[in-house]
């Protein structure tokens, strides 16, 4: 009878602590649900659909056609190595880059370090469109700085038209991204550093390990959960990179990448302007690839 | 063993050396865009650049200011185009701060210390659209917002920033470390639910709040993207909109356009330099078992 009452008392319990845990979500499940899940499910969706930006059009469901067009569509494919270039040059050399900044400035005095840290962290705080404007004007093919200092040192012969070469432009754009993805990665290798435990660098260190071996055999295996946070959004941010190429090629220059291409085919193509359901396509083609790295990623991670 | 020290000091000195260059790289165009902003044209236009004015002049925000001209904000007084695109920038970042705000640091309570139906999936769901790059989902949330009146309306840019899920998820990691006997102990005083959150949970998470607070209005003011696919008319433009179309617009006069950008980038700057702990508080938070 009491344990009767006693269970009836507790599932009483647990409704109110359900009920009171959905208010308590209420507000933050109206933006989450409305302004990021459901347009997700619909992206798949209308993936699957002839889906136009004129709605008179008919928008019948097509099944894979998007895709299987995709798949022969020359420009796609070009983005498509673009955008893996990008992203397998721009994630490991910023890993590196950052890993290496991070162990030079970590024991430094609490002001030094900031001032190192803020320094590598303002391009991003910058914001994409003052940073491309600066670029764009220190590429230019006659009062471009580039060209001035490497000419005058005597690495060019000649002035290069930096954007408007298919040699070059993807290049620059790579440059930017790294300017602009270091930050991040520096902030968390250096807090990652500050928290290894140094009874164990100690132990080494009695044991005769010189700095090289403390580092790679001790320190790093314990900042293994950071370098794959690092390697997972450094990629989702390489995939996105979209204004650095909208603003300094406009996909020009042989720089042109799948997130710009879905741009330009939902909104820039002018003769058949909005194929929002082959647009759609591509950004769940992205989607596909972005969550295949992650986990191999994880996967790799995890055997280390 | 002598050697092996002298060895790592001069490793240490290099990489010192080589750090100090690389800062200065990184600091380089940030540097010229705001001697640029001062320039004359005849200096910015130099075949060799010009490492620092000679004269420092104004030209520059003048054209700037006298391009165009909107109310300052809607039904206020005329001024510089300019000057309302930062008023709506700034609007646009503090609103989409204090409702992220709010409502994770509700969602992160609840996700963290209490047990409901749904809560696995719930969170699942949460960490997969943080994996997910948010232009994937840009047409139909444009089709969303047009459907709901809202394109080309400064709101259109703060929903979708509310919705994503980071700071929920970061909330949720700070709220994980709420001692639950201070929950249990207040319930037992008979504290409801949002007494118990207005005055236990929000003095405990403070630290979280002003961390995603900082990381919101910074990522808000530059979602270039965001901005530049729901707005539309010039007098909606964010700051970054209006130095883009500008930039098209006139590419030639790069004088204006780092005039411009100096004017983008200092607000969020100075605010960065300022609130620089939190921030770096809240990217390590973060990024905890993420």
């Amino acid at each position: 009878m009491a344990k009767q009452n006693q269970n009836t008392m507790s599932r009483a319990l647990a409704r109110r602590e359900t009920i009171a845990a959905y208010l308590f979500l209420l507000p933050s499940l109206i933006f989450f649900l409305g302004f990021v899940v459901i347009p997700m499910v619909i992206c798949i969706f209308t993936s699957l659909t002839s889906s136009n930006m004129n709605a008179s059009a008919a928008s019948g469901f097509v099944g894979l056609a998007n895709f299987i067009r995709l798949a022969g569509d020359a420009t796609f494919i070009d983005a498509l190595i673009n955008t893996f270039v990008i992203v397998l040059v721009s994630v490991p050399t910023v890993c590196a880059f950052s890993l290496w900044v991070s162990s030079v400035i970590y024991q430094m005095n609490g002001p030094t370090l900031s001032l190192f840290r803020c320094i590598f962290y303002l391009p991003v705080v910058t914001g994409s469109v003052a940073v491309t404007v600066v670029w764009k004007w220190m590429y230019d093919n006659y009062v471009g700085v580039f060209n001035y200092v490497l000419t005058h040192v005597g690495l060019i012969e000649r002035n290069i038209n930096w954007l408007g070469d298919e040699k070059y432009a993807l290049w620059c754009i790579i440059l930017i991204l790294f300017t602009t993805s270091v930050g991040q990665p520096i902030v968390l290798y250096v807090s990652a550093l500050g928290n290894v435990d140094q009874s164990l660098v100690e132990a080494a260190e009695v044991d005769g390990a010189n700095s090289m071996q403390v580092f790679w055999k001790i320190k790093w295996p314990q900042m293994m959960p950071t370098t794959l946070y690092i390697l997972v959004i450094t990629t989702i941010n390489s995939f996105q990179c979209f204004a650095l190429i909208q603003l300094l090629t406009s996909g020009g220059s042989g720089t042109n990448t799948v997130m710009y291409y879905i741009y330009y085919t939902a909104f820039k193509l002018t003769e058949q302007a909005g194929h929002f359901g082959y647009a759609n396509a591509m950004g769940v083609v992205l989607a596909i690839f972005i969550g295949l790295l992650s986990a191999v990623q994880f996967k790799l991670a995890k055997e280390k | 063993m002598k050697s092996g020290v002298q060895h790592k000091s001069i490793y240490r000195v290099l990489s010192v050396i080589l750090l100090v260059i690389l800062a200065f790289l990184f600091v380089f165009p940030l540097y010229w865009i705001v001697t640029g902003a001062f320039k004359t044209t005849q200096e910015i236009n130099s075949v060799t650049p010009v490492w620092f004015p000679s004269t420092w002049t104004l030209d520059n925000f003048t054209r700037l200011f006298s391009r165009r001209t909107a109310p300052l904000f809607p039904m206020g007084p005329v001024g510089p185009a300019a000057i309302r695109w930062l008023v709506n920038t700034v609007f646009m970042a503090v609103a989409a701060m204090v409702l992220t705000c709010i409502t994770a640091s509700m969602a992160g309570y609840a996700l963290a210390k209490k047990r409901f139906r749904g809560r696995a999936i719930l969170f699942g769901l949460i960490v997969c659209a943080m994996a997910l790059p948010k232009q994937v989902i840009l047409i139909p949330l444009i089709r969303e917002i047009s459907a709901l009146g809202l394109y080309d309306n400064i709101w259109a840019v703060i929903f979708p920033t509310v919705g994503w899920p980071f700071g929920v998820f970061l909330m949720k990691q700070f709220s994980e470390s709420i001692p639950g006997e201070i929950l249990e102990a207040a319930r037992i005083d008979g504290a409801n639910e949002a007494r118990t959150f207005a005055t236990i949970v929000v003095p405990m998470v403070k630290p979280g709040i002003g961390a995603l607070a900082i990381f919101t209005f910074i990522n808000s003011w530059n979602d270039y993207f965001m901005q530049l696919i729901m707005l539309s008319s010039n007098n909606n433009y964010t700051i970054s909109l209006g130095i883009s179309t500008l930039q098209a617009e006139t590419s030639v006069d790069t004088g204006m356009l780092m005039a411009g950008a100096a004017l983008a980038a200092a607000p969020i700057i100075i605010i960065f330099l300022i609130f620089q702990k939190y921030f770096t508080q809240g990217i390590t938070m973060g990024a905890v078992k993420g």
